[in-house]
């Protein structure tokens, strides 16, 4: 069994979907996360063990790699696409309960701004460290966030803005969030975006990369 | 395509200042014709803009124009291009846009009246329809006001019009962050160039209508974004460094659509653009650094006509206002450049070999810009029957040079870039350069619910 959640583990790490992906090399021909997912519940491993023992601490090791400039992001990605194909078989024990998150993260790209490409970064590498995710998109007013908050109490909030123009939307969205759920945890980031406007906003955390927004995270979870 | 032969053939004549075809403006600059000029580039501070803050705005952009035309004459400038790149809501509401025109053309009036002074404004709306997802490229309602603010731009004194244009960008992004290379030229090479010829050939026939120049596009929002993305470590720069070279096939459409140059500055596929049609082209580098970082800021200078700073807020430094310390220091440059086109062919290329000199090995990104290497790419660029075959050859072209330099070792690159290298070329080496066959091949990997087919007229 544990032999199943190591190999596991490395499929998600170094991005191998399924077994007839070619990617990567050294894995070719092997199983992927698909099929060691399919079989780590068939051997009775436990879902919350396959995410928190294999997944998770997979997920882990890619952000460390990425925030150490050992891997570039498509390789990133392909480790998202083995986790998200993991994530569907274990979809139903989600919806049972049989496995909890750590909790939920709200995100989008803050209202004018149509920029995605950080904003993704982050979703995927927060669901990779074991939340659920409900991205909002980009173009992101105020009533969104707070209409997405009232169907996920206790979520946390995650602003992205590329431009200088659009990150004074950030202010406009914190304030509202604030009137109708001044706990709710917010972070933020984007180019043009500084810890100093973070604190002048009244926001909660400065992310500068993907990885930052992880750690951050897990702190609010542990 | 009209380009088939190069305009320019020898390294050599790939010189900054001088262009095969310079481009007259109304009050006096000849780009390309013997000096290089400054291109300041500029935004507001970090602001809203509303109807409330408008008169905030007016007034910054006055005191830009003021600020840069004033030391610019202090400075005994031979003429400087003001870039007017509009924010969202003064494309949006055209009148913004067209009202900074007007206050920014009586600067520069005043001071060429006044002192003979000479200047021009560069127009360049952003493209709207980069806010439509999926992008409604031909049937998009902001179509209008950016066309509105084109016409009604040049009248109040915007002479050199641009844009960075989208068209492509919904692939594109995807792409970018996978290393998908096929899907770069998919967005470039077959959606980026119909929206160039559908967006160019309206851009072209107002300049004709009220005696303006189609100046021409960058690809700012793919190959720069490859670059950003890089410089952050997110993709390979030898990836960057093909998404550049790819972005030449899309960009060049402009010129075939009519317009003349100055290429806009952003856009580092300007080089190639000059050798192949022989326009003048502003180009951006160690003086954008306030915009973005680059590894491009001597080389980009090798063979511009207009020395740009990308863009700069309007903000106070000890000096003074930000805008017109660019100012000081592009006049430098280009001072530095024309003292060496006024010395002669020899100082001239003395100069260009030193900057290209300390930029070239550096990069594979700075290794594509040295004139041989534009020349030699710039010949692939231009033998195929289609745009995807142009892209593809340009591309392996493109990877060749950078494997000849690490071969050489002149240039070193970490394994984590080097590995991408076999990857890029089997994937290039899987286009058929029939355009056909391409988008046949491209269609069923691609998610069509990103982008619509008919927006690009297919």
């Amino acid at each position: 069994m544990e032999d199943l959640l190591v190999k596991l583990l490395e499929a998600v790490e170094f991005g191998k979907v399924d077994k007839k992906s070619p990617y990567p090399p050294q894995l070719r021909d092997m199983d992927g996360a698909h099929e060691l997912t399919i079989s780590a519940i068939e051997a009775g491993i436990k879902p919350q063990i396959i995410l928190e023992e294999a997944l998770i601490p997979a997920m882990s090791k890619v952000g460390k790699k990425f925030a150490e400039c050992k891997i570039f992001v498509p390789q990133m990605l392909m480790s998202a696409r083995a986790m998200g194909a993991s994530m569907f078989q274990l979809k139903p024990f989600f919806a049972s309960g049989a496995i909890k998150t750590k909790g939920t993260f709200i995100i989008g790209t803050v209202k004018g701004d149509l920029h995605d490409i950080g904003k993704n970064l982050v979703s995927m590498m927060v669901e990779g460290g074991g939340w659920s995710i409900v991205d909002l998109g980009v173009d992101v007013g105020s009533d969104k966030f707070v209409e997405a908050l009232k169907n996920n109490p206790g979520a946390v909030i995650g602003l992205s803005a590329l431009l200088t123009t659009t990150m004074v939307n950030m202010g406009e969205i914190v304030s509202t969030i604030r009137e109708h759920a001044p706990e709710t945890k917010i972070l933020i980031g984007g180019a043009p975006v500084t810890a100093e406007f973070c604190q002048h906003i009244g926001a909660d955390f400065y992310a500068p990369d993907p990885q930052k927004a992880v750690e951050y995270m897990n702190k609010l979870a542990s | 395509m009209k380009y088939k032969n190069l305009i320019i053939n020898d390294p050599k004549e790939l010189m900054f200042g001088i262009a095969p075809n310079p481009v007259k403006t109304k009050r006096g600059l000849v780009i390309g014709g013997g000096q290089v000029y400054a291109e300041l580039n500029f935004t507001l501070p970090v602001m809203s803009i509303n109807n409330s803050t408008l008169n905030q705005v007016y007034t910054h952009y006055r005191e830009i124009a003021e600020g840069a035309l004033e030391h610019a004459l202090h400075m005994n400038s031979k003429g400087i291009v003001l870039e007017f790149e509009t924010l969202l809501e003064m494309t949006k509401t055209p009148s913004i846009g067209v009202e900074i025109v007007k206050i920014m053309n009586e600067v520069c009036e005043n001071y060429y009246q006044k002192h003979g002074l000479s200047s021009e404004i560069r127009l360049t709306p952003n493209d709207l329809r980069e806010f439509e997802r999926p992008a409604r490229q031909r049937s998009s309602q902001h179509l209008e006001p950016m066309m509105e603010l084109f016409e009604q731009g040049m009248i109040a004194g915007g002479d050199l019009l641009s844009i960075e244009s989208t068209g492509g960008k919904e692939v594109s992004d995807e792409a970018l962050m996978m290393c998908d290379v096929k899907g770069m030229v998919f967005a470039l090479a077959v959606l980026g160039v119909r929206d160039m010829h559908f967006l160019w050939e309206k851009i072209v026939a107002l300049a004709n209508k009220h005696g303006k120049i189609a100046a021409g596009d960058s690809a700012c929002g793919f190959a720069n974004t490859a670059m950003v993305l890089a410089e952050k470590k997110y993709i390979p720069k030898v990836f960057a460094t093909i998404v550049r070279v790819i972005s030449v096939v899309r960009s060049i459409v402009a010129m075939e659509e009519g317009a003349i140059g100055p290429d806009k500055d952003c856009g580092y596929e300007g080089p190639f653009l000059k050798a192949i049609t022989g326009i003048p082209i502003s180009m951006e580098g160690k003086t954008a650094a306030c915009a973005h970082l680059s590894p491009l800021g001597n080389i980009a200078s090798a063979c511009a006509d207009l020395w740009s700073n990308e863009s700069v807020q309007n903000i106070k430094l000890l000096s003074g206002m930000a805008p017109t310390a660019y100012l000081e220091q592009l006049e430098y440059d280009a001072r530095l450049m024309n003292a060496a086109l006024n010395a002669g062919k020899v100082h001239a290329h003395i100069l260009q070999q030193l900057l290209v000199a300390s930029d070239v090995y550096t990069d594979p990104q700075a290794l594509i810009l040295s004139p041989e290497n534009v020349i030699r790419i710039s010949n692939q660029l231009i033998k195929g029957d289609s745009y995807v075959a142009n892209a593809k050859n340009g591309a392996l072209a493109a990877l060749d040079i950078i494997e000849e330099a690490l071969l050489s070792g002149k240039m070193k690159l970490p394994e984590l870039e080097t590995g991408y290298l076999p990857i890029l070329r089997d994937d290039l080496n899987t286009i058929p350069e029939n355009e056909s066959e391409f988008i046949a091949m491209m269609l069923p990997l691609l998610d069509e619910s990103k982008f619509t087919l008919a927006e690009y007229g297919l």
